[in-house]
């Protein structure tokens, strides 16, 4: 069982969490903008998350908190 | 359920300005790890220098010194030889470290300053809007070489770990990559490694991270990835080129 | 009655700069200073002191940034060309209100110039060490003894307002040698530094030493916080040497070696019955306008003695706003006047022309 967070107003919408995650459940959502215009990551389906931690590691903006 | 990857301490709670998936960010996340691992966060000062980075004074949780363009090794000396048993790390882009800081870096390394050195190289000068770098590769396109970098004008580009790793003084020369998780890692324990070399005084330690600029490439962050694995990669091979403890120096 | 020892200029400074609680010092080879950064690498080592040859002077400066920010006193000199390099660490050293000791032993400039002694760093020393509004605490020693006094107080002027110190010598002082005294104990009260990057321990907030401040008012309102430091060293840090100036009418104003041919200048001037005078600026910023201005009541000349091409006689005449005439005498490319060229200048003022 695990769980990530993504701080939506420091994303930036740069995608490379959704290239690292090895279940690909990630996602830059077109439906939401933050407050400095970008489409930030959203996860697609938070079941098939194994908390690996890769889309973390990966983030340049530290948004991402993983707990499993 | 347990926390298992949060935010730094050492990293302040303070939002970067790089661009989005400008690699910075995931090395100074790094650095921050590191310190905390180590818990020398409240010996450490680290030295901004001038580049994209300028602002790192304000997302490292340590005292910090803002160094002139170039001369961060020269202050991080400065504050070693006054603090001994601190911990002094410089963090510098390619036009700090290799154009106007060569020689300050040169003879910081040769002195075997005690002084871990974090070095981004991304083949191009970021701050300033995308110039060359001494790393930026034959045939680059960038605005000061917009049919491309003609060697036989603007020369070849600097390797930087292999320059270093001739000198005496340097304990640990070691190229990284932060283009895959795999290679992150590898490249936090390299740049734990020469925090441990200064705390065990066995001299200059700079790890020198391959970067990407997806801004001043013209490339998304993921393209800019490729770009890196397709083209720099083959220029500046990734590896250990100086550690003193792997000849078995342990001074 | 503290013992006396005969010294080199150049060695009586750094012996100077040791007895103040300079351990940390940071040079590069330049006649005519070399003796200072030789005499730091035979007694440094032996204090347990850093005494680093640099790569350059700009690597130097900017190591005496490093050591300054850490809080401790910290020490670098030069020359003329080398000073010329330091112009941007000197800029961030003052920028990011750091105190530090830089000393100038000047030669004859411009460019690489010459080896002999020269005043004409005057300028880059009290105008323009460096880009942006700012300013050095600038002395001007006379004599080895001078040299060796004024380096603690470029310490205290400079920990307590937070400025840059310079003390600006010359070829011929570095080089002459007279007997000193070195007071005792000089190394008491150094004072804390609760700003310095020394590591927080946990136990506080983060310090940051920086002259970077992208917010345009935020620039400003620093800069004048710094500029009330400035008013405040204006006020009380001023220092000259009035001599025979009481009942004088032509005022010699001079600093540095030029002070000392000027001296006697003034000597052979009253034997010959002129009522000559000399003001020695001893602060050259800040100038020393309280000591001109009163000497306006009596002087009705001024002569500037420089070995330059007029530099300091620009400060003179601000101060005197065209109410007497302010006449200059200089020589440069290493060369010293002498009294007797100085002594005629002094009799073309007062009429009395051979």
């Amino acid at each position: 069982m695990a769980k990530i967070t993504i701080n939506e107003t420091l994303c930036k919408g740069c995608g490379l969490c959704v290239s690292a995650c090895p279940k690909q459940i990630l996602t830059l959502s077109k439906e939401k903008m933050n407050s400095k215009g970008y489409h930030p990551a959203t996860i697609i389906d938070m079941e098939k998350c194994i908390g690996c931690t890769s889309c973390a590691i990966m983030c340049p903006d530290v948004v991402i908190t993983v707990e499993r | 359920m347990a926390v298992v990857f949060e935010r730094p301490k050492a990293l302040s709670d303070v939002p970067f300005h790089y661009c989005p998936g400008c690699t910075h960010g995931i090395v100074h996340r790094l650095v921050a790890e590191v310190l905390d691992e180590l818990g020398v966060v409240g010996q450490t000062v680290g030295v901004a220098s001038v580049g994209c980075s300028v602002f790192s004074y304000n997302y490292f949780d340590c005292d910090m010194v803002q160094a002139p363009h170039g001369r961060a090794p020269a202050v991080a000396t400065g504050l070693k030889r006054s603090l001994p048993d601190n911990v002094i790390f410089t963090y510098q882009g390619d036009g700090d470290l290799a154009a106007i800081g060569m020689a300050e870096t040169v003879h910081a390394a040769t002195r075997g300053e005690n002084i871990t050195v974090i070095f981004i190289n991304n083949a191009i000068y970021g701050m300033t809007g995308g110039q060359m770098a001494p790393t930026s590769l034959p045939g680059q396109v960038t605005q000061t070489t917009p049919y491309g970098r003609d060697t036989s004008v603007a020369g070849h580009p600097i390797r930087v770990c292999e320059l270093l790793s001739t000198l005496s003084g340097t304990a640990l020369a070691q190229r990284v990559t932060v283009d895959s998780v795999k290679n992150v890692n590898i490249a936090k324990k390299a740049i734990k490694k020469g925090f441990e070399n200064q705390i065990n005084k066995r001299g200059y330690s700079i790890i020198e991270v391959v970067s990407t600029c997806p801004t001043n490439w013209g490339l998304s962050p993921q393209e800019a990835m490729k770009w890196l694995q397709d083209n720099m990669l083959e220029y500046y091979p990734l590896g250990v080129y100086k550690d003193v403890t792997a000849e078995g120096g342990n001074k | 009655m503290a013992e006396k020892v005969l010294m080199k200029g150049n060695e009586a400074l750094a012996e100077a700069a040791i007895q103040c609680g300079c351990r940390h010092y940071f040079g590069y080879p330049i006649t005519p200073q070399t003796e200072i950064a030789a005499y730091m690498s035979k007694r440094m080592p032996k204090i347990g002191g850093t005494f680093l040859q640099a790569e350059s002077e700009i690597a130097a400066i900017n190591m005496v940034l490093g050591a300054s920010s850490a809080g401790v006193r910290a020490m670098t000199s030069s020359s003329s060309p080398g000073v010329s390099l330091k112009s941007e660490g000197v800029s961030y050293i003052a920028g990011s209100d750091l105190p530090a000791l830089i000393i100038n032993v000047q030669r004859g400039g411009p460019g690489l110039g010459g080896i002999q002694p020269s005043q004409s760093d005057y300028w880059q020393a009290t105008k323009a060490l460096g880009h942006g509004d700012f300013q050095m605490f600038v002395l001007a020693p006379s004599t080895i003894q001078e040299m060796v006094d004024f380096v603690k107080l470029a310490y205290e002027v400079g920990e307590k307002y937070r400025v840059p110190s310079m003390i600006l010598s010359d070829g011929m002082l570095g080089q002459m040698m007279e007997p000193v005294e070195f007071p005792e104990k000089n190394d008491q009260d150094i004072p804390e530094k609760p700003w310095a990057t020394n590591g927080h321990q946990n136990k506080r907030k983060k310090n940051i030493i920086n002259s970077l401040y992208i917010e345009p008012q935020e620039l400003e309102d620093l800069i004048n916080e710094r500029y009330q430091r400035y008013e405040l060293i204006k006020e009380n840090e001023q220092r000259a040497e009035e001599f025979m100036t009481e009942d004088a009418d032509i005022i010699v104003v001079a600093f540095g070696a030029s002070s000392r041919v000027s001296r006697s200048a003034v000597h052979m001037a009253r034997a010959q019955g002129i009522k000559a005078g000399l003001i020695r600026p001893i602060t050259l910023w800040p100038f020393p306008d309280k000591t001109i201005k009163k000497s306006m009541d009596t002087a009705s000349k001024y002569l500037v003695v420089e070995m330059n091409k007029g530099q300091m006689v620009d400060d003179v005449r601000l101060v005197v706003e065209g109410k007497k005439p302010v006449e200059f005498f200089g020589r440069t490319g290493g060369i010293i006047p002498t009294p007797d060229e100085v002594l005629a200048q002094i009799k073309k003022l007062a009429g009395k022309e051979e």
